[in-house]
């Protein structure tokens, strides 16, 4: 197999020295995380790379030398990189060269031992891949399909060559840590080797969202004690919490804010992202209802819609029931309560005159009452189209992933869904060069990954339920939820 | 190393298949679309125009004017940057993995890698649409949630050409095998 050589953009201009990395034998491959410059103490270095492979359980090794000198090396610096070899022993031995300003590079590739087979000419070819080390850290993979029955903490080096890549460089950290500005025994070049990027707000903000964090969330678990207690269970209470949304919105909002505040760390980066889209979604519900606080305030109070219908729908209701069994009479027919089906009757003359008087009465009062409930019920859909349209925008904007959108529209690499390689200037008989980019994750995947679990609000009945319904003159509540108690 | 062939598409439209051979393990096939034709442009804006000034002597609103002129903007630039694929690029390295790219007429670029540890074959196939035949060069991969993705959709050029592809293709598919079985 062709080795592949996946080489950082930071030290393609830095001085000779050895290269660091990370060889993965399955896939052929080795990640190169650093370059450590002469002059260095074998033993050091030896310490060093020990202390990072227990500390971040990867497998980092001298990989090979790397020279970026200004003409053809000298006999003597050719003998002592051939002779670091030796000190280093790893087997393949990566010996990478570049002229300085030039743009061709060479690679060599050397097997101590004798290969088991023998092995065809040309094989010991070897590609560069050129990758953005600060991106590839920062980065996150999202894989295109999660089989359900992997477990989360698998074994990366089971799954592709690149995803080996950037769990090896994101895993590698304790290595960045050391700059040129630090006065230890080993100098190393890699992203963040000029020095280390941090922000003094974003430290301030770490130090004190301990303690504010375990104030807020002692203060909320209060509140929730106060909700749950047994007062707002008892009948007037209870009907209103269940009847106004402003209620079922504060409770939705309280487990955001519990989940915001909890003391416990988020364990992976899904529940990060969903502690992070649950702020921006709080903030944005702030901001909204202040705009609206202060729109309304500005105008006139809106009217409510007095609901006249609930009367006349129980006198529609009444009216259909009435009809129908009057209409089995006629028929010799009778509903039977307990066996729930239509049995057949003998009636008595009077009944049987009396039942077809009524019946007369009714049908002829049909159409007016009819008309009468058409209208009102036409007024109160449009009241509940109106309601439910709100309650559906309240949805959306209750699970927009804020912060991952923002993320995707800033900071694209940090949400990958793979990347893309392009090929660089390519002369015949040098090492095939590629550049590695990351690709951005879709914004339809963004927001299918990341949604935040919203209130549920699918109709509990169907459409043919529905007209039923409304045929007989039931009272709809369409957008009421699955759990919710019955009146 | 870098040639052009000029082949036709199913509707009889010029493509122009250009091949650059990097090294004998890395092979690149780029396939450029026919161009937004100036005569079909125009035909659908005049008759947009025109419609849209028809119901404006009915109306005598201008608003429908204003209306149809950003609708064809709006439109257009839709069209460009995400219906009309100006080029579509297939790049195969060996041992790497196999990557699309379809290149839009507003410079937009949509690429897709698959690693060749998930390739399974390459082969052509055949598709029956309504009255034609369509030919069209598909990735087969081991993955049992979709086992098969398709290549090259927008441009559908002839047998000829997925000929040429197929054969380059194999070729690195064999090699990969060959020397993916070795130690």
């Amino acid at each position: 197999m062709v080795l592949k050589a996946f080489f950082p953009t930071c030290c393609v201009s830095v001085d000779s020295g050895l290269l660091v990395g990370r060889w993965v034998p399955e896939h052929s491959s080795a990640v190169v995380l650093a370059v450590l410059h002469f002059p260095f103490i074998p033993i050091q270095v030896k310490q060093l790379l020990a202390q990072v492979r227990q500390a971040s359980q990867v497998g980092v090794a001298v990989l090979g030398t790397w020279c970026h000198c200004r003409q053809e090396p000298e006999e003597s610096l050719g003998r002592f990189l051939e002779g670091l070899g030796a000190v280093f022993p790893h087997e393949p031995w990566l010996q990478l060269r570049r002229e300085r300003g030039g743009t061709f590079w060479s690679c060599a590739v050397t097997h101590r031992q004798a290969p088991a087979a023998p092995r065809a000419p040309g094989e010991d070819q070897v590609m560069l891949i050129f990758y953005d080390q600060r991106q590839v850290l920062l980065s996150q993979l999202h894989p295109p399909t999660v089989l359900p029955d992997r477990q989360a903490g698998a074994t990366p080096a089971s799954t592709g060559g690149l995803a080996a890549v950037f769990d090896t460089v994101a895993r590698s950290e304790l290595l960045f840590r050391s700059d040129r500005f630090d006065e230890g025994p080993v100098r190393l070049s890699h992203w963040q080797s000029e020095g280390v990027e941090a922000s003094i707000l974003a430290e301030l903000a770490r130090r004190a969202s301990g303690p504010v964090c375990l104030l807020l969330a002692s203060l909320l678990s209060l509140v929730s004690a106060v909700g749950a207690c047994r007062v707002f269970r008892l009948w007037p209470l209870s009907f209103l919490g269940s009847k106004l949304s402003t209620c079922e919105q504060l409770r939705h909002r309280l487990e955001h804010l519990t989940l915001i505040f909890s003391t416990r760390k988020a364990e992976n980066s899904a529940q990060l992202m969903r502690k992070a889209n649950t702020v921006a979604s709080v903030l944005l519900d702030v901001a909204l209802g202040l705009t609206l606080l202060s729109w309304l305030h500005g105008r006139s109070r809106i009217g409510h819609l007095a609901d006249a219908l609930v009367p006349v729908a129980d006198l529609y209701c009444l009216k259909i029931h009435g009809l129908s069994s009057l209409w089995r009479l006629f028929r010799g027919k009778k509903w039977n309560v307990l066996r729930q089906r239509v049995d057949s009757c003998s009636y008595d003359l009077d009944q049987l005159f009396i039942g077809t008087l009524l019946f007369t009465i009714l049908l002829f009062l049909l159409p007016t009452t009819a008309l009468y409930y058409l209208v009102f019920t036409l007024l109160r859909l449009l009241v509940v189209a109106v309601q439910g349209l709100i309650h559906l925008l309240v949805d959306l904007i209750n699970s927009l992933p804020l912060y991952s959108l923002g993320l995707r529209l800033c900071r694209p690499y940090r949400l990958a869904a793979g990347v893309k390689f392009r090929v660089l200037q390519h002369e015949a008989g040098r090492p095939l060069r590629l550049l590695m980019q990351i690709n951005p994750l879709p914004y339809s995947r963004v927001m299918h990954t990341y949604r935040l679990p919203s209130c549920g609000c699918h109709p509990k009945d169907s459409w043919g339920a529905l007209c039923r319904k409304l045929f007989f003159g039931e009272l709809i509540y369409p957008w009421r939820q699955r759990g919710d108690k019955q009146d | 190393m870098e040639d052009e062939r000029s082949f036709s598409d199913i509707c009889g439209g010029r493509l122009a298949l250009q091949r650059r051979y990097y090294s004998p393990s890395c092979r690149e096939f780029c396939l450029s679309c026919p161009r937004l034709s100036l005569r079909s442009l125009t035909a659908v804006t005049c008759t947009v125009w025109l419609a849209a000034y028809g119901l404006f002597t009915l109306c005598e609103n201008s608003m429908i004017l204003s209306a149809a002129i950003f609708i064809t903007l709006l439109g257009l630039l839709g069209y460009l940057h995400f219906v009309k694929i100006d080029q579509e690029t297939l790049l195969i390295i060996d041992s790497l993995g196999i990557q699309m790219t379809s290149s839009y007429a507003s410079g937009k670029e949509s690429t897709t890698f698959i690693e060749m540890g998930k390739v399974k074959d390459i082969v052509i196939n055949e598709a029956i649409y309504m009255q034609k035949v369509i030919y069209y060069l598909c990735i087969l991969l081991k993955d049992p949630v979709e086992p098969h993705r398709i290549s090259q959709v927008s441009a559908k050029p002839r047998l000829d050409c997925l000929i040429e592809v197929y054969r380059s293709c194999q070729e690195i598919l064999a090699h990969q095998k060959a020397t993916s079985t070795s130690p």
